[in-house]
């Protein structure tokens, strides 16, 4: 017969799906971090001047930075030098102009990933920017954005194209001096997605970002930079998928957000990078910073996330409220399963008056998988009749996994309204067996008990994606078949 | 349908039910009475597969196969129901998209199609009326926040669309008012039929007025202690279980 345990027990060692390795020529360079190193990557992508300087200027800075430790997460120490920075599919002459020169191998690897691009383009009318190890490979739908106005390309041709933008809002968020990742990430990022959205405009499709990290021993250093003009409004997507590798492979991502007055941008992520495997070696370390500013009244920032993957994620999505009027908001549902541990919530910075957040968090701990939330809400003086509600839920499948809860509340004035919910739930037994006596597999019913958990989240992802994050939490939640 | 021999039973360890023997013949209904804490639930749950009660001895066959053997989705597959006494909430998952994944599976088992949405939603309606739920209860999470009457008809309902053939009733009476009472009881019947069989769990005389049972056996301290016909239910109403508690210790056979 089927026990409980034995499900759990599969739940937490099944196999991660999308470890393949791709065979493409990489043009990469050696391990190491130096200047040198810095200015080879900013000649390789044909930088301007100035852009070289912020590298470097944050490369001084890093180097007299130490990594942070205050989060609930335990790793072998990281060398920064046995890691190479960079690392790209040789193209075949020039860069690919359209969809036909991508390398087809580059094309089977995202359908593998379920992420048909042509299929994307031609039925879903999603605009697919996809980044391939560092370099951005293919950019869909581009000539049908800029009938619009709209700019939708790989950072690196943003940095040659609109440096003006670039120079305006690169590190108006999130400072090259931000933090430990941050600022490694500033003087080594590789490439990433850009955005401008004009005033009044509505982006007609949703915006797409897949990354995968493939090469051995590369780190991936993205940066996205998104801006919402007055009165635009564009959602954003980013899905991550990653190669088994028994080596840890680290990933420290930027984004930047910014919403003018009356703009809308929401950003949703789902992340199935590999976690490692049931002993806990190997997976990708994920330090991300993500920030977005309201920097005007009645801006509005969304985050949603679905963290199904990495061995480390440490990742806090958060929204600066200055605008009058401003609403923030944070849905996550984070998973982890094996040895995976997670540190990730968000913060929300009140300045405007009258600013609104909302915090949804949910957990969901298996097998060894430990899961923090940390979360803070500042209100700071000005900020008159600001809100926040927050509602953090664990659950904890198993008794060998952690949900740890961390809310960090600063009220600098008197007329904020802030409310507070927690709980935390054991998968139940009663539950799933609720669920056998129908006929539903315990199998099924996990999955099912599980997404019905996190359906306040998912009912904030764009349609697709959320049948997406749903299957993808069944996969990862899937095991006992047999 | 259903054949218990000398069923033995235990929960944490302690034995519970200790010696049960019983036939169900295809179409009958069989009501099974007996005080607080006898084994009543035990023995639905034992039917049903739950895993924390073990059996201990003794043999179960449901139309010839050996039922302890089975895990319990696939007693469930094969047409074993439970209604819970307490039905379980589960947050998030629509009572519709439940019953779909349910009926699916039971389909599927039996060699049937998947039914498409709109098919789907056509029986489900049809079904509904038999137990005159609201419509609203559908689109809800599964018995969350439903009220104690809601839940119990939500059960029957849930029955209603598995089309099962062993249907046990674990106190499907509690919590009823007089009215919830006489529809749900008269969705039962309206399901009663030749090749369905019914395990009736009750305290109450009252909803045997309305399902009338072909057998009536006592529950006491994990044995039968008296079988009969439908009027054994009217006397324990009036007697109440004290002078058959005295018979446990020497129990007549079932
Ligand atoms: N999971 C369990 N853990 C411990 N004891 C249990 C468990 N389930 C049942 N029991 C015990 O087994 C005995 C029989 O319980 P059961 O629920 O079968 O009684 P019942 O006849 O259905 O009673 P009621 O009329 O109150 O519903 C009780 O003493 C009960 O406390
Ligand atoms: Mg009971």
């Amino acid at each position: 017969m089927q026990t409980q345990t034995d499900t759990i027990e599969q739940f937490a060692t099944q196999d991660y799906k999308f470890g393949f390795v791709t065979d493409v020529e990489q043009d990469i360079f050696p391990p190491g971090l130096s200047e040198d190193v810095i200015r080879a990557l900013s000649a390789k992508k044909e930088e301007p001047e100035w852009m070289l300087e912020w590298r470097l200027k944050a490369y001084r800075h890093w180097l007299t930075m130490a990594e942070p430790t205050w989060a609930n997460i335990h790793y072998s120490p990281i060398d920064y030098q046995s890691i190479a920075y960079y690392a790209g599919p040789k193209p075949k002459g020039s860069g690919p102009k359209s969809l036909d020169e991508v390398d087809p191998e580059i094309l089977a690897t995202y359908e593998k990933l379920g992420i048909p691009l042509r299929e994307r383009e031609l039925l879903a009318g999603v605009a697919v920017d996809a980044v391939f190890d560092s370099v951005s490979v293919a950019t869909t739908f581009k000539a049908k954005l800029a009938e619009v106005g709209i700019i939708f390309c790989s950072f690196s041709e943003a940095v040659r194209n609109h440096p003006d933008l670039i120079q305006q809002y690169l590190g108006s968020v999130v400072p090259y001096s931000d933090n430990f990742f941050a600022t490694l990430n500033s003087a080594v990022f590789s490439d990433g997605s850009f955005v401008y959205v004009p005033k009044g405009v509505r982006c007609p499709m949703e915006l797409s970002t897949y990354f995968r990290i493939n090469a051995l021993n590369t780190g991936q250093f993205e940066r996205t930079l998104i801006i919402a003009d007055e009165g635009a409004y564009v959602s954003y997507l980013e899905g991550c998928t990653a190669p088994m590798r028994d080596e840890n492979q680290l990933h420290a991502a930027v984004v930047e957000l910014v919403a003018l007055k009356d703009a809308t941008i929401k950003y949703s992520t789902v992340q199935n990078w590999y976690p490692g495997d049931e002993h806990g070696k190997g997976g990708i370390y994920n330090f991300v910073t993500k920030r977005g500013k309201c920097d005007g009244a009645n801006a509005k920032i969304s985050w949603t996330q679905v963290e199904t993957g990495s061995a480390i994620t440490w990742k806090y999505p958060s929204v600066i409220l200055k605008g009058d009027n401003s609403v923030g908001e944070f849905y996550s549902v984070a998973l982890t399963k094996g040895y995976q541990q997670a540190d990730t919530g968000t913060k929300m910075i009140h300045i405007g008056k009258n600013t609104k957040s909302t915090i949804v968090s949910k957990g969901i701990s298996a097998g060894h998988g430990q899961n923090t939330y940390r979360g803070q809400v500042k209100i700071l003086k000005g900020a008159d009749n600001a809100r926040n509600f927050s509602q953090c839920d664990s659950m904890l499948i198993g008794d060998q996994c952690g949900a740890h809860t961390f809310p960090y509340i600063d009220v600098q004035n008197p007329l904020a309204r802030m409310e507070h919910e927690a709980t935390t739930s054991k998968i139940g037994e009663d539950q799933i067996f609720y669920c056998n006596q129908r006929g539903i597999a315990t199998e099924d019913a996990v999955s099912m008990i599980v997404n019905g958990f996190c359906k306040e989240v998912f009912r904030e992802l764009p349609m697709e994606f959320a049948v997406e994050a749903q299957k993808l939490l069944a996969i990862n939640l899937e095991g006992s078949v047999g | 349908m259903l054949e218990i021999k000398n069923l033995h039973a235990a929960v944490e360890g302690t034995e519970i039910l200790k010696g049960i023997d019983l036939t169900v013949r295809d179409g009958e209904v069989h009501a099974v009475m007996g005080p607080n804490g006898s084994g009543k639930s035990t023995l639905a749950r034992v039917l049903a597969g739950q895993e924390a009660y073990v059996v201990t001895q003794g043999q179960v066959l449901f139309n010839g196969q050996d039922l302890l053997e089975m895990d319990p989705e696939e007693r469930a597959r094969e047409g074993v129901f439970m209604a819970f006494q307490y039905p379980v909430e589960i947050p998030g998952v629509s009572n519709t998209y439940f019953l779909k994944a349910a009926l699916n599976a039971v389909r599927k088992h039996r060699g049937l199609l998947e039914m498409d949405a709109l098919e789907f939603l056509t029986m489900v309606r049809q079904k509904m009326k038999l137990v005159q739920m609201e419509e609203t209860l559908l689109n809800r999470p599964v018995n969350e926040g439903f009220s104690g009457g809601e839940k119990k008809r939500n059960e029957i309902f849930h029955m209603a669309v598995l089309e099962p053939s062993l249907c046990i009733l674990d106190e499907t009476d509690s919590g009823l008012d007089i009215d919830a009472l006489r529809i749900v009881a008269d969705g039962v019947n309206a399901l009663r039929s030749k090749d369905r069989s019914f395990l009736v769990i009750t305290h109450y005389q009252r909803l045997l007025n309305y399902i009338v049972p072909d057998y009536v056996h006592v529950l006491v301290d994990g044995r039968f202690v008296r079988s009969g016909g439908k009027e054994l239910a009217l006397e324990l109403e009036e007697k109440g279980y004290s002078w058959l508690e005295n018979l446990a210790a020497a129990p007549v056979g079932a």
